[in-house]
C-alpha cells in the first residue's frame, strides 16, 4: 500500500531558520520532513509520509494574511497531498493564527483533511476551533512530545476517513460538533458522582459546558476631543531604558506604570521594549513606533486633545495568560478612573 | 485588556496589526497598524515621513474614539 502524502506547515523557529529576527521571512518549501515533522514521521511509520515542509515567518504570514495564504496554498497544491498538518503552535499567537488560517484555507480550497495543535488560550484557537480540528496542547514547546502522538493518531484517522471520536477521547479542542459515544458508566451514575463532588466542594467537570460569550458593549464616543484626557496602554512592553520593573519578555507576571510628564519624545536612549515575542530592534530605536507619545504630546500642545495622561501603562503580551492580562487591566482601569481619563489608546505588537 | 478597560466605562481604541486577533478578543474600535514589531512606524521611511504616518494612525484612532459604534468596527486608515 502506498503511503498517504502529508504536507506540514511550520514557522521559522521550528524550521530552524532563526528566532524573531527571522520572523519576516516569506514562505519557503522544503522537500521531506523538518523540525517537529521528524517526530510526526516516526509516529506515522509506514502509513504516511511528509513529502514537503513549508517554513514561514510568523510576522510575514500575519502581516500579509491574504498573500501568505495564497502563497502557502499554492505550495500545498503542487504536492497534491492527502493530508495537511500545521504546527503545533502551542501558545505562540501569530503562529497559531497562521496555522488556523492556512488549515482553514487548505480544507476549503483543496478539500483534504487538515489538523493543527494549539494551547487553548492561543488566539488562533478561538478563531478557528469551529472550522478546523485543533489538538489541545501545552502552552510551550516543552509539550511537543505529548502533542505529537495525539496529533499523529488523529491525523491518520482523518486521512483514512475513520470516525472521529468526541473531543475528550481524541484530545482536540471542542469544535462545536456533538459526537456520540458510549461511556462505561450510565448517565445517572455520572450525574450522581458529579453531584456528590459538588456537595463535597470538590472540583468536577460538567459534560455540557455553557457557551461563554464574553463581549463588552462599546462605550459611548468622546464628544469633545479637545477636552478629553487620553491615556496610553500597551501590551508592546515599552519600558524606561533598563526595564526598572523587570517585566518579563514572555508570560509577564506584572505591568508597569511610567510617568511621562514633560516627555515629548521617546528615544533609543530613554526607552526600550521588554517584549520577547518579536524583533525588538525597531521599538528599541524609537519606542514612539509602539506608543505614540510624540504625536499625542504634540496634539496636546496643539489643543487637538485635552490632555495626554501623565502615566502610561505597559506589559508584555507574549504568551501572557488571559487571566493575568485581565487582572492587570482591571488594576490599570482603576488608576485611569482615579485620574479621570476619558479614553484609552491601546497598542499591541 | 481592551475589553477589561472598556468594561469599566472607558472607551478604548485598539491599534494593532493582526486585526483578526483584535476581533477575537473583543475590541470594539480597531485601527489596523503597520507591522507587528513597529505598529505605529515604518523604519524604512525617512524620519519626517514616518512621523507623518504615525500622525495619520493617531488621527484615525482619535476619529474612532469620537465615533459612536454599535458593534466591533475596524477603522481603515
Amino acid at each position: 500500500m502506498s503511503k498517504f502524502k502529508v504536507v506540514h506547515y511550520i514557522n521559522q523557529f521550528f524550521g530552524q531558520v532563526g528566532g524573531e529576527e527571522m520572523a519576516h521571512i516569506p514562505a519557503e518549501k522544503r522537500m521531506g520532513p523538518a523540525g517537529p515533522g521528524l517526530a510526526f514521521s516516526k509516529q506515522f511509520g509506514d502509513e504516511a509520509e511528509i513529502v514537503a515542509t513549508i517554513v514561514c515567518g510568523d510576522s510575514w504570514f500575519n502581516e500579509n494574511l491574504e498573500l501568505a495564504t495564497k502563497t502557502v496554498l499554492d505550495m500545498v497544491k503542487e504536492e497534491s497531498p492527502d493530508l495537511f498538518i500545521a504546527g503545533p503552535a502551542f501558545n505562540a499567537g501569530r503562529y497559531g493564527v497562521a496555522c488556523g488560517t492556512i488549515c482553514d484555507a487548505v480544507k476549503k480550497e483543496l478539500g483534504i483533511p487538515v489538523l493543527t495543535g494549539m494551547y487553548i488560550e492561543n488566539p488562533g484557537a478561538d478563531m478557528f476551533r469551529t472550522e478546523v480540528l485543533i489538538v489541545s496542547t501545552a502552552n510551550s514547546a516543552a509539550g511537543m512530545r505529548k502533542a505529537v502522538p495525539v496529533m499523529a493518531k488523529l491525523a491518520l484517522k482523518l486521512v483514512k476517513g475513520e470516525r472521529i471520536g468526541a473531543s475528550v477521547e481524541e484530545g482536540y479542542i471542542p469544535d462545536g460538533v456533538r459526537r456520540n459515544f458510549f461511556d462505561k458508566k450510565r448517565g445517572s451514575t455520572r450525574a450522581l458522582e458529579m453531584l456528590l463532588k459538588k456537595i463535597a466542594g470538590k472540583p468536577f467537570e460538567t459534560e455540557y459546558p455553557m457557551p461563554t460569550f464574553d463581549r463588552v458593549p462599546p462605550m459611548p464616543a468622546i464628544v469633545d476631543m479637545t477636552k478629553a484626557n487620553i491615556a496610553i496602554v500597551t501590551s508592546g512592553g515599552i519600558v524606561p531604558k533598563g526595564n526598572p520593573d523587570r517585566i518579563e519578555s514572555s508570560s509577564a507576571s506584572k505591568y508597569g506604570s511610567y510617568n511621562i510628564e514633560g516627555v515629548d519624545d521617546l528615544t533609543g536612549e530613554t526607552y526600550e521594549t521588554a517584549h520577547g515575542g518579536h524583533d525588538p530592534v525597531y521599538a528599541n530605536e524609537d519606542a514612539d513606533r509602539v506608543i505614540p507619545v510624540d504625536v499625542l504630546r504634540q496634539y496636546e500642545k496643539e489643543g487637538k486633545i485635552g490632555k495626554l495622561h501623565d502615566w502610561y501603562y505597559s506589559t508584555v503580551g507574549n504568551g501572557t495568560a488571559v487571566a493575568s492580562a485581565k487582572k492587570y487591566a482591571a488594576e490599570i482601569a482603576e488608576k485611569l478612573h482615579n485620574y479621570d481619563v476619558d479614553a484609552v489608546v491601546l497598542t499591541s505588537t | 485588556m481592551v475589553k477589561e478597560i472598556e468594561r469599566t466605562g472607558i472607551p478604548v481604541v485598539h491599534i494593532c496589526t493582526v486585526t483578526p486577533i483584535s476581533m477575537t478578543v473583543g475590541a470594539n474600535r480597531i485601527v489596523p497598524a503597520i507591522a507587528i514589531p513597529h505598529p505605529l512606524g515604518n523604519p524604512e521611511l525617512p524620519f519626517d515621513d514616518e512621523y507623518a504616518l504615525r500622525r495619520k494612525l493617531v488621527d484615525k484612532a482619535l476619529e474612532a474614539l469620537s465615533t459612536e459604534v454599535d458593534d466591533q468596527t475596524i477603522f481603515e486608515v
